[in-house]
């Protein structure tokens, strides 16, 4: 298949899938117009709130905040992953005594933490930032320590007989194969921060891309809510094309790049 | 060193190794004693899961031997060998550095300037005949030229005893020639105690002092030890031809022949 084709084929279902939507919205074939355009707006209606949105400027702001809370959460939430699973990877003891409490904090459906973490942090961006963090942090966690604890053995016994101390084996075996692991869950762990702060948002602030859905809502503004997840969509596009550049640059040395964008 | 020439450079003194438990668990080899003088070239041949990579890991320190000692250049073998370099049988390099970054790294260590170890890197690249490759990431390179390069990270150390495991085991003949020429004259310019390991008879003829012949598992032991008089310097290719070498190949298959079989009996009861 080649590039041209798929791209065509690509657009083509979001063509067909627009269409369909203003068809059956337009015109009177399941219901009345005016119910189904107070249940699912129209795709024209949506896109005019989303270019209203972008041309008054008011967007900007929500985006900017949300995507503050999203770095701020990738950022705290990697670091405090990378630096305990590389801690619980070397050190054996601690690993078996708090394995259990990690499987059961992973375990726990974080949106339950929310309502603590605006009572701890207020409404403002740091409890939307302890939320994603809550989620990036086990992924990294994981991804991290798995890193470490598989390093190839052999690659190991070599660099083992080059004579490097463990500092020198830190950084040159257990650091790189701990993070081509975290780079391959990049795009999960960009996703979740980003999960983390809209979630944060939706139940409580007064800014940012999850407060505009849920203003519309509370409204009953189903072309608000739409015009919301466009614009969502088109934010975490952007970000995981940032990623994916990011991966690329740092994974070079990887047979395969991979290329399975999900997030 | 005068003191290491009237030792021995690498010594197994009745050395066993089993794995798994010490009561029930698979004793790979047993009663093996090898001694490699220093600046002496062996070779170890043996039919496949004998137990030569068993040997050289007990060698380079990264096993302990159930029984028995290793000894370099007369002292107890504590932790790892530090005194060797080990070709590993299996991929070994960092595969997140290229082949100049991971030959390099080699001189870490031993706190040569960055600058420095990347000159003599590439010096050592050229040699094992990769220049070209240098920045190539060991899964952009062929079987054989990441062999080569781990060839290059080990000998940039110059270390004194060189363990070697199947190291031209992917090269095609012709660069498997160039490869055993250019240990042979990297070995002769600065003579290392060399323990090498390889499944192909000739050259272990070609290139070694001695070769060992290692009897089957389970409890492999040495069932015969050939020195080779064949002159030096040799030529990989044209030593072949002497009817000296056929002499003594004949010799070894004709022990080495048996084993072979029997390891592969032994293979066939295994499976299912
Ligand atoms: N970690 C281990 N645990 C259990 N058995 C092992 C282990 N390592 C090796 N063995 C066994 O010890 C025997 C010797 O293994 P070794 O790798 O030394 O063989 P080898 O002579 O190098 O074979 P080859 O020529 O195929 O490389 C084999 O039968 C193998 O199955
Ligand atoms: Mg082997």
């Amino acid at each position: 298949m080649n590039r041209l084709k798929l791209i065509l084929l690509q657009v083509a279902v979001g063509l067909g899938f627009l269409l369909l939507w203003h068809v059956l919205t337009a015109y009177p074939i399941l219901a009345p117009t005016r119910q189904t355009q107070f249940f699912f707006s129209t795709p024209l209606d949506v896109l005019a709130r989303v270019w209203k949105e972008f041309a008054s400027g008011e967007i900007w702001r929500h985006l900017g905040i949300t995507l503050l809370e999203t770095i701020l959460a990738f950022a705290f939430g990697a670091g405090g992953g990378i630096l305990f699973g590389f801690l619980f990877a070397r050190r054996e003891l601690l690993a078996a005594v708090f394995d259990p409490y990690i499987k059961a904090a992973n375990a726990l459906p974080r949106v339950v933490l929310a309502p603590i973490f605006a009572l701890w942090f207020g409404l403002g961006i740091w409890s939307k930032v302890a939320l994603g963090f809550t989620l990036v942090f086990f992924i990294v966690f994981f991804n991290v320590y798995q890193g470490v604890r598989e390093v190839s053995p052999v690659v190991l016994a070599n660099a083992r007989m080059l004579g490097m101390n463990e500092r020198q084996l830190l950084r040159h075996v257990y650091w790189p194969a701990a993070l081509t692991w975290m780079f391959s869950s990049l795009h999960t762990s960009v996703g979740f921060a980003l999960v983390g702060a809209v979630v944060g948002e939706y139940l409580g602030s007064s800014a940012g891309l999850g407060y505009k859905i849920h203003e519309a809502e509370s409204v009953f503004d189903v072309t608000g809510v739409f015009a919301g997840m466009v614009i969502l969509s088109i934010f975490v596009i952007l970000i995981d094309l940032v990623v994916t550049l990011v991966e690329r640059r740092l994974l070079v040395w990887r047979p395969a790049p991979s290329t399975n964008g999900q997030g | 060193m005068p003191a290491s020439s009237t030792t021995s450079a690498v010594s197994l003194l009745s050395v066993a190794i089993t794995f798994g438990p010490k009561v029930g668990g698979y004793t790979a080899v047993k009663n093996i004693d090898l001694t490699a003088a220093p600046g002496e070239f062996i070779a170890i041949v043996g039919p496949t899961g004998c137990g030569k990579s068993t040997l050289l890991n007990a060698s380079a320190g990264l096993l302990k031997p159930s029984h028995g000692e290793v000894e370099i250049f007369g002292a107890p073998l504590e932790g790892l060998n530090s005194r060797a370099g080990y070709l590993f049988q299996q991929d070994a390099l960092m595969p997140w550095k290229t082949a100049l970054q991971n030959v390099a790294v080699a001189l870490e260590p031993q706190g040569v300037s960055r600058r420095e170890a990347e000159l003599k890197a590439r010096e050592w690249l050229r040699r094992v005949g990769l220049a070209a490759f240098v920045d190539r990431y060991p899964h952009m390179l062929s079987g054989g030229q990441r062999k080569r390069v781990a060839l290059a990270q080990m000998l940039i150390r110059n270390p004194e005893i060189l363990l070697m495991d199947e190291p031209f085991g992917p090269l095609d003949a012709q660069t498997r020639q160039i490869m055993g020429n250019l240990l042979l004259e990297l070995w002769a310019a600065d003579r290392k105690a060399v323990l090498f390991v390889t499944h192909d008879l000739e050259e272990a003829i070609a290139l070694a002092d001695r070769v060992v012949v290692m009897s089957a598992g389970p409890a492999s032991h040495i069932i015969g030890e050939f020195p080779v008089p064949l002159p030096r310097p040799r030529d990989i290719a044209e030593v072949r031809l002497e009817p000296a070498f056929h002499h003594i190949h004949k010799e070894i298959w004709a022990s080495l022949r048996t084993e072979v079989q029997k390891a592969y009996a032994q293979g066939e009861e295994a499976s299912p």
